[in-house]
C-alpha cells in the first residue's frame, strides 16, 4: 500500500474533526472513558477505605497520572515497532530477571526488586507485557495453528521467565505471566485436545506441585479451604472480607458508612481487599455496575483484538485483555472467597502503582494496535 | 515466503472463534462470581450483618458504685474517690522494660509501684490491664497524655477507688476492699462482677459485700478493630450498692482506741438493749488504704511479721482465758443451782486443796481473804471461794449455765472470721483429748483458767446479758441500710435471743450489786478508777495467766518477760439499773485488770454516758 493511498484513505475517513483529533492522539475513546470512570470510582472508594486519608488519595492521583501518561506514550508507538523490538524487549526482561537474582533487593521474604538508585522496580512487571509480545511475535512468524515444534519453542519462551520469577519467589506474578503466554497459545488456535491433555497433566502433578510450594503458600491454600480454622490468624482476612461484602447486602451501607472498613476490621482495605470495602458500601447493585464496567473494557479489548490487522497484534491484544480480565477476576474471587488469597490488586482501584503502570501500558498497546491500523481491507 | 505459507483469512477466522470462546468463558466466570456475590449479599446478608455488628458493637459492663459506709451518726467511714491510675495491658506492650523505663522519665514510679506491678504481671492474664501507679496528680496525667503515643498499651484510667478517710480507725470493724483474686473469682457471680475489680476482704466490707456491691450495668459501644471505643450506642445503667450505717459510734471508737493507744488489746462496747456494737477495737490497727490499691510487699511483710500482730482482729478472733471475769457468772450459777445462799460464807486461808490430794490451788492473795461470802468473793475476787463453789457445782452444771450466756460458741456477729472460744465439758475432753475430766480442772474453770477460752466479743455480750437481767440480743454491727437515691434509712430491728430465766430474779440484783461494789467499794479490785469516774458502774476485773507458774513460785511481774506477763481484763456496764452500755476490755500483758483494763472501760463509759455525749 502506497503512502498516497493511505493518505487518501485517511482523508476519506476524516469526516469529523474531533475523530480526527482523537485518531491523531491514538487513543480509543471508549477505553479511555471507561478507564477514567474506573479510576474515579477507585479514588472514591479509596478515600473511604483509607479512612478519608487525602494524602493517600493524592498519591494515588499522581500514580494514575503517571499510568495514564505511560498509556498515552505507549499508544503513540506503532504496533509494528513493538513487533520489531519484541526479541530485544524480551531479552532485556530476562537479563533484568537474572540481575534480580544476583543483585536484587529483598523485601518481605522475597527477592523481587531492583534498586536503580532513583526508584526500585520489579523486572517481573516488564515480563507481564514482554512474554505475550514475544510469544505472539514468535507464533506470528509461523503459520497457525502452530506446529508441535513451534509450540515447544513457545512453551520455552513462557517457562523460562516464569521459572525465574517463581524462584524469587512470586507465585502470583509468575502465574499471571504464564497465563498471559498461554492466552496467546490458546488464541493462536492450538488444538483443544492438547489443552485438555495439559490440564490433565497439571491435575496429575498437583501433589508434586503441593510439595514444591513454600510453607506460606501452602498455608494460604489451607486457609482458603477452611478460613474458620484460624479466624484471628490466617483466616482473618477472608472472614472479615466476606463479612464486609455480605453485610453490604443489595444496596450497601452507603459511601463512608461501611463499618467493616471504616472501623478497620477489614485488613488490606485500601489495597488487595478494596473490593470488599466497595461491596460493603455500595452493595450488590454497586458491584453489578462495577463488573459491567470491567466487562465492557474486556469486551472492547476483545473487539479491538478481533479488528486487528495482523496475527501479531491480534494475538497480543487478545492476550493483554484476557490478562486484564484474569487480574480483576482473580482479585474478586479471592476477596469473595472463591479462590485462595494471592496478592493480586484490583486493577485501577487498589492503592499502589507498580501493576497499574503495567496495566495501563498494555492498554496503551491495545490503543496503538487499534489506532495504527492501516485502513485497508485485508 | 511468509505470505505464501500463512493463510491470513483462516488465521483471522480461527482467532475470532477463539476470542468468542474467550468472551463466553469470561462471561461464565463472571456469572460464577455474581452467583457468589448473590449468595454473600442476598442469601447470607443477615448472617454477615450480624457478624459485622458483633464486630462493631461490644457489650461493656459498667461497674456499680459501691455503697458508702457510715457510723450510726452518719459520719463517713468508707467512700469512693475518683482517681487516675496508670494502667498497662501487657499484651500490647512490645518491650516491657523499655516501656517502664520510658514511663519512669515521665512519672516517678517508686520501687513499691514497680514491685507491685511485677507481682501482678506474673499473675494476671496478659490482655487484662494492670495498674502501675494510682492516684496520679493532674500534672502527671497531663505529662502522660502528651506522650501517650510513645506508649502503646499504656493508658490512664479514671476510676473510683475505695478510700477510708479515717485511716486506721475502726479498721477491724470496717475492713477493706482489695483486688478480686482467683479464689474469689470462683465463687462470684461472673456476670455481676464482670466490671468489678474490688471486693470486700475483711470486716463489714466483706460481710456486706452483697449489699454494698450493687448490680452491674451494661453499655453497647461501637469499637474499631483495635478495640478502641468510638461511641456509646445504648446503656443499661448499673444499680449502685446500698449505703450502710454501722452501729459503731465513731466518736466512742476513737476514745476507746486512744485509751488503748500503745497497747495490744481489744475493746468491745455493746448496747445491752439492742445488741448494737458501739465500738469494736483491736489494737494495734493498720491503715487499710494501701490494701485497696494493692499493698507493696515490704509494707505487707512488715505488718505480717510484726510481733504486735496488727492484722489480727483480737476482738473477734483473740481467745483468752477470762480469768476472774467468769466469777459473777459462776456465782450466779451457784445461786441458781442453790449451792449457796446469799449469806453462805467460807473461810479463805489463801489456798484450797482437794481431799486426798496435797496439791495447793492458790489464791491470788497469798495471805487469804479470811471469812468470805459471795459478795466479798466477787468484790475482792477471792479464788478459794470459787474453787469451792465450782467443786460443788461440778463441771456439768458450769458448762450448762455458762453455755446460756454464749460462752463456747460464736456469737454470730456480722463480721467474718469470729472465733468460738472454748467452754470445756466432760464430753469435749473425751472426744477431743480422749481423757476423762479431772476434778482439779473444775476448780480452775471456776476462776476462769484452764481450758476455758473466750473472745472479747463473747465477754461483752455475756456482760450485756448479765446487765440486762437475762434478756439477750444478737450482737450486730449493721445499724441501717439506705437505698441509693433515697433519704430514708431502713433501720434493722434488733434480733432477740432466748431470755435466760432465773428461778429467782433477785439473784441478778445480788450479783450486779456485788459488781457495783467491785468499782465503788473500798476493797473492790477496780476501786482505783472510782476516783475519776463520773458514772455508776458495775464491773469485774480479771487477770489471765499467759504462762503457768510452778507450785512454790511467786509471780513477780518484773521478773517476767513483757510478752509473758498476765493479760489484764475488765468487763463493766452502766448504769447498773438500766444499762445502756456494756464493755469488755482486754489489755494483753497488761498485768492486773483493775489497774490497766478498768481505766479504759471507765473512759469509754463516761464518754458514752456523759450528758450531751454520744
Amino acid at each position: 500500500m502506497s503512502i498516497a493511498a493511505r493518505r487518501s484513505r485517511k482523508r476519506w475517513g476524516d469526516r469529523r474533526r474531533s475523530r480526527l483529533f482523537v485518531r491523531g492522539l491514538h487513543l480509543d475513546i471508549p477505553l479511555v472513558v471507561s478507564l477514567l470512570i474506573l479510576s474515579l470510582v477507585g479514588l472514591a472508594i479509596l478515600y473511604s477505605a483509607s479512612g478519608q486519608d487525602m494524602d493517600m488519595v493524592q498519591r494515588q492521583i499522581i500514580r494514575l497520572g503517571v499510568a495514564f501518561t505511560v498509556m498515552f506514550l505507549v499508544a503513540q508507538i506503532p504496533a509494528h515497532y513493538i513487533e520489531k523490538w519484541a526479541p530485544w524487549v524480551f531479552a532485556t526482561g530476562l537479563a533484568l530477571l537474572l540481575a534480580v537474582i544476583f543483585f536484587g533487593e529483598t523485601g518481605k521474604g522475597a527477592q523481587r526488586w531492583l534498586d536503580l538508585g532513583l526508584f526500585k522496580f520489579q523486572p517481573s512487571e516488564i515480563m507481564k507485557i514482554a512474554v505475550p509480545i514475544m510469544v505472539a511475535w514468535y507464533l506470528a512468524e509461523h503459520p497457525l495453528p502452530p506446529s508441535p515444534k513451534n509450540l515447544v519453542v513457545a512453551s520455552l519462551i513462557i517457562i523460562t521467565p516464569v521459572v525465574l520469577i517463581v524462584v524469587q519467589p512470586d507465585l502470583g506474578t509468575s502465574l499471571l505471566i504464564a497465563g498471559s503466554g498461554v492466552f496467546v497459545l490458546l488464541l493462536s488456535g492450538i488444538p483443544w485436545r492438547l489443552v485438555f491433555r495439559f490440564l490433565l497433566l497439571v491435575a496429575a502433578s498437583a501433589p508434586l506441585l503441593w510439595y514444591g510450594l513454600h510453607d506460606y503458600q501452602r498455608a494460604r491454600v489451607m486457609t482458603f479451604l477452611n478460613p474458620e480454622d484460624d479466624p484471628l490468624g490466617a483466616g482473618y482476612h477472608i472472614i472479615q472480607s466476606k463479612i464486609a461484602i455480605g453485610s453490604g447486602g443489595l444496596y450497601g451501607k452507603g459511601w463512608l458508612n461501611g463499618s467493616q472498613s471504616q472501623l478497620e476490621f477489614l485488613p488490606e482495605r485500601s489495597t488487595d481487599f478494596i473490593f470488599a470495602a466497595f461491596g460493603e458500601e455500595f452493595g450488590l447493585f454497586g458491584i453489578l455496575l462495577l463488573l459491567a464496567l470491567y466487562l465492557f473494557i474486556v469486551a472492547r479489548g476483545l473487539y479491538i483484538a478481533s479488528q486487528a490487522q495482523d496475527t501479531f497484534t491480534r494475538l497480543l491484544a487478545g492476550s493483554l485483555i484476557l490478562t486484564f480480565f484474569v487480574y480483576f477476576f482473580v482479585n474478586i474471587s479471592m476477596v469473595t472467597g472463591l479462590l485462595p488469597v494471592v496478592g493480586l490488586p484490583l486493577p485501577m482501584i487498589s492503592y499502589g502503582g507498580t501493576s497499574m503502570v503495567t496495566i495501563m501500558a498494555s492498554f496503551g498497546i491495545l490503543m496503538s494496535i487499534h489506532t495504527h491500523r492501516r485502513l485497508v481491507s485485508t | 515466503m511468509r505470505l505464501t505459507i500463512k493463510d491470513h483469512i483462516r488465521e483471522s477466522r480461527l482467532f475470532n472463534e477463539r476470542a468468542a470462546i474467550a468472551l463466553a468463558i469470561t462471561l461464565l466466570l463472571l456469572m460464577a462470581v455474581m452467583a457468589r456475590l448473590v449468595y454473600l449479599q442476598v442469601f447470607s446478608h443477615e448472617h454477615f450483618s450480624t457478624l459485622a455488628n458483633e464486630n462493631r458493637i461490644n457489650l461493656v459492663a459498667i461497674p456499680p458504685t459501691r455503697g458508702l459506709i457510715y457510723d450510726r451518726n452518719g459520719v463517713l467511714l468508707a467512700q469512693n474517690l475518683p482517681s487516675f491510675s496508670l494502667e498497662i495491658i501487657p499484651e500490647q506492650v512490645k518491650d516491657m522494660e523499655a516501656t517502664l523505663a520510658g514511663l519512669q522519665e515521665l512519672i516517678s514510679l517508686s520501687d513499691n509501684d514497680l514491685a507491685r506491678f511485677r507481682k501482678l504481671l506474673r499473675k494476671k492474664r496478659s490482655f487484662s490491664s494492670i495498674p502501675l501507679k494510682f492516684h496520679l496528680d493532674n500534672e502527671e496525667v497531663a505529662r502522660f497524655a502528651v506522650n501517650r503515643h510513645h506508649f502503646p498499651g499504656v493508658d490512664i484510667e479514671a476510676r473510683l477507688i475505695r478510700d477510708y478517710p479515717l485511716g486506721k480507725l475502726a479498721v477491724h470493724a470496717i475492713g477493706y476492699v482489695g483486688r478480686i483474686n482467683e479464689e474469689e473469682m470462683q465463687t462470684l457471680d461472673p456476670a455481676n462482677y464482670s466490671a468489678t475489680r474490688f471486693i470486700g476482704k475483711t470486716g463489714v466490707e466483706r460481710f456486706y459485700e452483697a449489699i454494698l456491691h450493687g448490680r452491674v450495668g451494661y453499655k453497647n459501644v461501637e469499637t474499631n478493630a483495635l478495640g478502641r471505643i468510638l461511641r456509646e450506642v445504648n446503656r443499661t445503667p448499673p444499680t449502685p450498692g446500698q449505703d450502710i450505717y454501722l452501729t459503731i459510734d465513731i466518736k466512742l471508737q476513737k476514745i476507746a482506741e486512744d485509751a488503748l493507744q500503745g497497747r495490744r488489746g481489744a475493746v468491745v462496747a455493746i448496747s445491752p438493749q439492742t445488741g448494737d456494737i458501739l465500738s469494736l477495737v483491736s489494737m494495734p490497727g493498720y491503715d487499710p488504704n494501701p490494701y485497696v490499691i494493692g499493698i507493696d510487699p515490704k509494707t505487707y511483710a512488715a505488718l505480717q511479721n510484726s510481733p504486735d500482730k496488727p492484722l489480727f482482729n483480737r476482738a473477734l478472733q483473740g481467745q483468752y482465758p477470762p480469768g476472774s471475769i467468769i466469777k459473777p457468772f459462776i456465782g450466779l450459777a451457784g445461786l441458781e443451782y442453790k449451792q449457796l445462799g446469799i449469806h453462805t460464807s467460807s473461810f479463805c486461808p489463801g489456798w484450797f486443796s482437794l481431799e486426798g490430794d496435797d496439791h495447793k490451788y492458790r489464791d491470788w492473795k497469798k495471805t487469804g481473804h479470811g471469812r468470805t461470802d459471795l459478795d466479798k468473793a466477787i468484790v475482792e475476787s477471792c479464788d478459794v471461794y470459787f474453787y469451792d463453789l465450782a467443786l460443788s457445782l461440778g463441771i456439768d452444771r458450769i458448762h450448762e449455765f455458762l453455755n446460756k450466756f454464749g460462752f463456747g460458741h460464736r456469737t454470730g456477729i456480722d463480721i467474718n472470721g469470729e472465733a468460738g472460744g472454748l467452754l470445756p465439758s466432760r464430753q469435749w475432753k473425751r472426744s477431743r483429748r480422749n481423757e476423762s475430766w479431772y476434778t482439779g480442772e473444775t476448780l480452775i474453770t471456776g476462776i476462769g483458767q484452764g481450758y476455758l477460752l473466750t473472745t472479747p466479743l463473747q465477754l461483752a455480750t455475756a456482760t450485756a446479758t448479765l446487765a440486762n437481767r437475762g434478756t439477750q440480743f444478737q450482737p450486730h454491727i449493721l445499724y441501717a441500710t439506705q437505698s441509693p437515691g433515697s433519704d430514708d434509712l431502713t433501720v434493722l430491728t434488733p434480733a432477740s435471743l432466748p431470755t435466760i430465766q432465773l428461778e429467782n430474779p433477785e439473784h441478778w440484783e445480788q450479783i450486779i450489786t456485788s459488781m457495783k461494789r467491785v468499782v465503788h467499794s473500798l476493797h473492790g479490785t477496780a476501786h482505783g478508777i472510782s476516783r475519776t469516774l463520773q458514772s455508776n458502774i458495775a464491773g469485774k476485773t480479771g487477770t489471765a495467766q499467759v504462762f503457768g507458774i510452778k507450785q512454790d513460785e511467786q509471780y513477780v511481774k518484773e521478773d517476767v518477760a513483757e510478752h509473758l506477763r498476765d493479760h489484764a481484763l475488765f468487763v463493766a456496764f452502766s448504769p447498773p439499773d438500766k444499762p445502756r452500755i456494756a464493755v469488755a476490755v482486754i489489755v494483753e500483758n497488761g498485768g492486773s485488770g483493775g489497774s490497766t483494763a478498768a481505766p479504759v472501760a471507765a473512759r469509754i463509759i463516761d464518754a458514752y454516758l456523759e450528758p450531751g455525749g454520744s
